[in-house]
This record gives structure tokens, sequence and C-alpha cells, in this order.
């Protein structure tokens, strides 16, 4: 893995040279807040920021996407025709994305690239062609815990580069191939810039003090930790917006819609949220998560004991800290996780 | 002296005791900085865990709506006129409920501290009479609580529960010294092209979390409009009008019935200014019906009255 250096007064060219073949969008402040934007030019570029304010999720996950459009005219001979959306256009290349997010996009391609027949090619065509230049994390947030869910504030998983900040330079390391020829026309790190982001990542791994510990809900049957009496205190505040879906990295429920007008329709697919009970509403007006209580455990156990159970132990949660930031009634994860794995059971 | 949190856990305690209520809804600290949770002391001794300061945001008339038994809620001005709309609506018994006045030290707006320090990591946030002392890994900075309040606390009305079986602590200053009037309907002097404009400058931004729906303790319909489905009215998506839909709708179920507590902007994740709508209409109300929601439980809320001499009517 070859590590090469940048330095930051460089970077409008190398922004430039990026430009010529995809189209650039990283992290920019608006309003106290950063946001996913566009990017101009390299000096547009921030490193000191803690993370966006919505995950990255979006960029291949939309939440509105058109999946197809459709005219059904009685009268056509050719019966009812289909047009499916075309892919993205041009390449992507997503700037300073931090490593929570990166990991978060690997866990969602376990469940939309799960196996050939149910590929979603929406989610396949933007992750192809989008590259990932990764940002790692020198000043966590109090609300972080991304090392005690398999990820890191230096973790690689899922980029292509991965950039250290070193003040008034970047150290890049190329991760795949793809990254690997990005980098290619920069000059090679030398031993004392490799050593200060190697000092970096063990400083910032050790500034994450908060947690969850996930040892008992792995070892429990399912169900034991689906009757904890912890859930009935859990839910009491809970509001059921869809908040912490929304704003999380790995949330990736959606609902299906046809509109149509006349003759003519479209397909469209929006984020949906498992807090609200309509989303599991059946048309014979049976609701299996009729009540609060249902609604808030699903999001947790889903995350911490199904998906782990299904996707070979990839948990449902990267450690960003989003959802407890957001939550307008201080609903903190970890406190949810901490307690379903504590709580003694009969 | 005893401070406002000490009488607080003192008067639910006995009510626990007591076995007056069977629950005390009230607010506990929150396990990020400027952060609050809503707290159910089912126990004397959980009464210990009970809090009261600024960033107590949300609105508890909102829990006591479907909830079963004889609670005891802590109110300042603002819940306690919703709980006395939820009383004229028929949602809550007053029986039911025991009411905590308290007086409200005016709300803070987390979104404007970390405004004020953005790319700082705000690791605490103190409030001292009429100074903050918001403290970092490596920073330390008082500075005034009143510019942190939130935009509707300025302009309140009614910081003192006007319904309550016990009022802890002193009754403060009624109102929050703003001029209501002067702020409540900034976007009148706009033309309509104008006004349109900076209605879809503020709106843009929504992902439709509805969080500031279920903060509100107005909207408690069993299917809210944008949920009903057979027909559905309104569309799911990001596209301008659903997005348009939902907002102006439901402001205007508020209209005679928002008691302008702020609760919806402060559950906004994105930052949102609902009160544009609402506390526009909350004016409108109270000049067209000298009226404002929740006063008293006597009088009639002007959209649920039927009246043969209105001027409307030919």
């Amino acid at each position: 893995m070859a590590e090469k250096i940048l330095k930051k007064e460089e970077l409008d060219d190398f922004v430039a040279r990026l430009k010529s073949k995809y189209r650039i969008y990283a992290p920019l402040e608006k309003g106290g807040e950063w946001e996913w934007s566009e990017v101009e030019q390299g000096k547009d570029l921030t490193f000191d920021f803690f993370n966006s304010s919505l995950s990255p999720k979006k960029f291949f996950f939309p939440q509105t996407e058109c999946l197809m459009h459709f005219r059904n005219d009685p009268h056509e001979e050719k019966g009812m025709l289909m047009e499916a959306e075309a892919g993205l256009d041009q390449p992507r290349l997503l700037f300073n994305i931090r490593p929570c997010d990166a990991k978060a996009l690997t866990v969602l391609d376990k469940v939309f690239e799960r196996d050939e027949e149910s590929m979603d090619v929406y989610w396949k065509d933007k992750r192809e062609k989008t590259v990932l230049i990764g940002l790692a994390c020198t000043d966590p947030c109090p609300t972080c815990f991304c090392t005690s869910v398999n990820c890191g504030p230096h973790h690689e998983e899922g980029l292509d580069v991965l950039q250290v900040d070193l003040g008034d330079r970047l150290l890049l390391r190329g991760i795949s191939e793809k990254g690997e020829q990005l980098l290619k026309d920069l000059d090679q790190a030398g031993t004392e810039d490799s050593q200060a982001a190697a000092d970096q990542k063990k400083e910032a791994e050790g500034s994450i003090t908060s947690g969850v510990e996930m040892d008992r809900i792995d070892s429990r049957q399912t169900l034991e930790v689906y009757d904890q009496a912890m859930w009935d205190r859990v839910y009491e505040s809970c509001i059921n917006c869809g908040t912490c879906t929304f704003y999380c990295p790995t949330c990736h429920c959606f609902d299906i819609q046809d509109e149509t007008q006349g003759e003519y329709g479209r397909r469209v697919r929006n984020w949906d949220t498992c807090m609200s009970w309509l989303f599991t509403h059946h048309t014979s007006g049976h609701n299996p998560r009729g009540t609060k209580k249902d609604r808030v455990r699903q999001r947790f156990m889903h995350k911490f004991k199904y998906m782990p159970i299904k996707l070979e132990g990839s948990i449902g949660c990267v450690g960003c800290g989003r959802c407890t930031q957001r939550c307008p009634v201080n609903i903190d994860v970890r406190d949810v996780v901490n307690s379903m794995n504590e709580e003694h059971v009969e | 002296m005893t401070t406002i949190v000490e009488d607080i856990r003192a008067s639910a305690r006995k009510l626990l005791e007591d076995k007056t209520v069977d629950c005390v809804i009230g607010f506990t600290e929150g396990s990020v900085p400027m952060q609050a949770r809503p707290f159910f002391a089912y126990t004397p001794e959980e009464t210990d865990l009970l809090t009261w300061n600024g960033f107590c945001t949300s609105n508890l008339a909102n829990f006591l709506i479907k909830r079963e038994g004889r609670n005891a809620i802590l109110a300042q001005g603002c819940v306690s006129r919703n709980i006395v709309g939820l009383i004229q609506e028929n949602q809550v018994n007053r029986d039911d409920v025991y009411i905590l006045g308290v007086h409200s030290p005016g709300m803070l707006d987390p979104g404007k501290i970390k405004a004020a320090f953005a790319g700082r990591n705000i690791l605490e946030v103190r409030e001292n009479g009429q100074t903050l002392l918001v403290k970092g890994k490596d920073f330390e900075e008082e500075v005034s609580r009143k510019k942190f309040k939130r935009d509707n606390c300025y302009t309140c009305t009614h910081r003192n529960a006007l319904i309550y079986d016990e009022f802890i602590g002193e009754q403060g200053k009624q109102t929050g010294g703003g001029d209501i009037d002067k702020v409540a309907a900034p976007w009148d002097k706009l033309d309509p092209d104008q006004r349109w404009q900076e209605f879809e400058e503020e709106f843009k931004d929504c992902i439709r979390c509805y969080a500031c729906r279920n903060a509100c303790p107005l909207c408690y319909c069993k299917v809210c409009f944008v949920d009903e489905h057979n027909p559905q009215w309104c569309g799911k998506t990001q596209d301008e009008p659903d997005i348009y839909t939902f907002h102006l709708l439901r402001a205007f179920h508020c209209a005679g019935r928002c008691t302008d507590c702020g609760a919806c902007e402060s559950a906004c994740p994105v930052g949102i200014k609902m009160r544009r709508l609402t506390s526009k209409l909350e004016k409108d109300i109270r000049d067209k019906y000298d009226y404002q929601p929740g006063l008293d439980l006597e009088s009639q809320p002007p959209m649920s009255v039927y009246r043969p001499d209105d001027p409307e009517i030919e």
C-alpha cells in the first residue's frame, strides 16, 4: 500500500485534474453545519470539520429516486410501456468522506448487492461509478463510538484512498487499485510523515472514550433479547419521528410508490422509517408493530441482533453518533445497546 | 434555600409516596451536552433523576395523550396552555392529571450555540443565572444566556403555568420581553412572489422525518393526513409540492390551537423555522378573534365553535 504526500497548496491542481473525469462532492460548511455539496475547486475543501450533517448514503440511495417511467394507454397495441431510468452519466468522487460513512456503505452493499437475483441495479450503478477519498478523524466527537462497532477513526474498509491531515500537507494512502491509480503522480511519503500518520491513528483511537458492549447480545437467543424488560422504559420518551433513521448511514428501508396522472406514471422509491406505524401496516388492517414499543425495539434489534445474524456478523451501526446528536428526545443509542447487553435475564 | 430542581424532586417524590399519581412526567439530564430527556418517574427513588433546565425543550403535554393512569406533569406556561387545549378537545381528562406548575427560564436553542462555536467540540454547557459556560477540550467561554434563547421564548406571553395543582418555586416574570406582533409575521410585508421565495428557502431542506409533527401536542390525529393511504392525499417524495403540502396543511391545522411553544423548531433536525407559518396564524387568531389558546378552561376555541351570527354566513 503506497503512501503519498500532497501539499495543501497543491490541492487546487490535484482537484482540477480529478475534475476532468469526476463530479466531485465534499462536506462544505453551511451555516455552522457541514453538508455534502459539489466542489468547484480544491481551495473550497475544509479539513477541520467533525462530520457531515446527513450521511453520504443519499449519493447511492437517494431519499426520492425514480425507478422507471411508464405509460398505460388502453389503445396502445404493445400494452403497457415501461422505460428504465438511465444510470449515472458521469463518474463521481466523494472527497473527505469519513471512515465510518465508508464502512456503512460496505454494510449496505451486503443488503443491496446480496446476490445476483436480488441485485439492486440502482445502488450498484452508483457504487461502481463513485470513488471514495476518505479523511481520517483527528478529533472525534463525544458521541462517536466507532471503535466498538468494527470501525475506527482511521478505518479503511470501503475506501479507495484514506487521507491523514498532517497540517500543511496530506498523507494519502491508496487502498484499492482505483485509489492507487489516482495517486500515481504524487510524491512518495517519507518515513517521518508515515510515522506521524500512525501516531495520529493511535491518538484518535484513544480519544474515543465511549462505546457499546455486545457480547451478551450476541450470545443470547434472539427472543431473550426481544423480551427484556428494559424495552418497557426505552420507548417512553420516543416520539416516533424518523430522525434517527434518516440520519443513520446504514438505515436503508424504503417504500415504493406508483404515481400516475392519466395514462402516464412513474415508479418512485422513497426512504421509509420503521418508526412510523404506517411502515408495517397491512392491507388487512393488522399491524405487526402496532405500538411505539414495538417500533423502537425493532430499530435496535434490527441493527444489533438481526443484521449480525443475517449478514455474517455485520452490525447495522458504525458508531457515527448522528442519531444521538439529532434525536429530539435524547435517546442515546449507546445507552440502549448497553442496557440490552447488561440486563440480567432469568 | 432550595433550588428549583430540588423542589421539583421533593414534590414529585411526595406525589408518588402518597400514591396521588402513578407517574410523574418530567425531564432527566441528557446523555450529551445541550440535551434533556423526557422522563417518567414511577417510584419515589426515580424522582432523584428529575431535572429542569434550559434544554428541556420538548413539550411534555405531548406525552399525556392516550396515556393511561393518573399522571403528574411538569408544566411551564406554554405546556400548561397545551394541557388546557387537550382537555378542551377531550384528549385529556382534567381529573387524571396533576399539574406541577413552573416558571419557564426561557428555553435555549442548541443550534444557536453550536453555530456560535462552529467547528469546535462542545463537551459541556452549564447554565449559571444569566450566563452560559461553554466548555470544550481546550476552551472555556462564558456567554450571555439571553443570546441563545429559542426564538419563541423571546416573545413568550405566559412563562408561568396558568393552570396547576401545585406551583413549584416562585412565580417569575410573565413575558419574554420581546414584542410578538413585531416578529410574528415577518413575511407579511413581502409581495406574494417574495413570500413564496422565502417560504421555499425556509422549507426546502425538510427531510420529512415528521419530528415537528410528532413533537407537537396538537398533532394527535389517529391517522395524520400525510399518512392517509386510501386515498393518499399527499405524495411521499422529496418533491417540493409534497413537502410544501405537508407543512402548509399542518400549520393550518394548528390555527387557534398553537401556543407558540416552539417544540416543533426544537425538534427539527435541520433547523427549519416552521413558526414562520404558525406564529403568523397565532397572530391572526389574536387579531381577528381576540383569542389566545389555552389561557383558561372556560373560553371557547374559535375554530371549534359555530355561531349563527358568524359574519361569513350569508
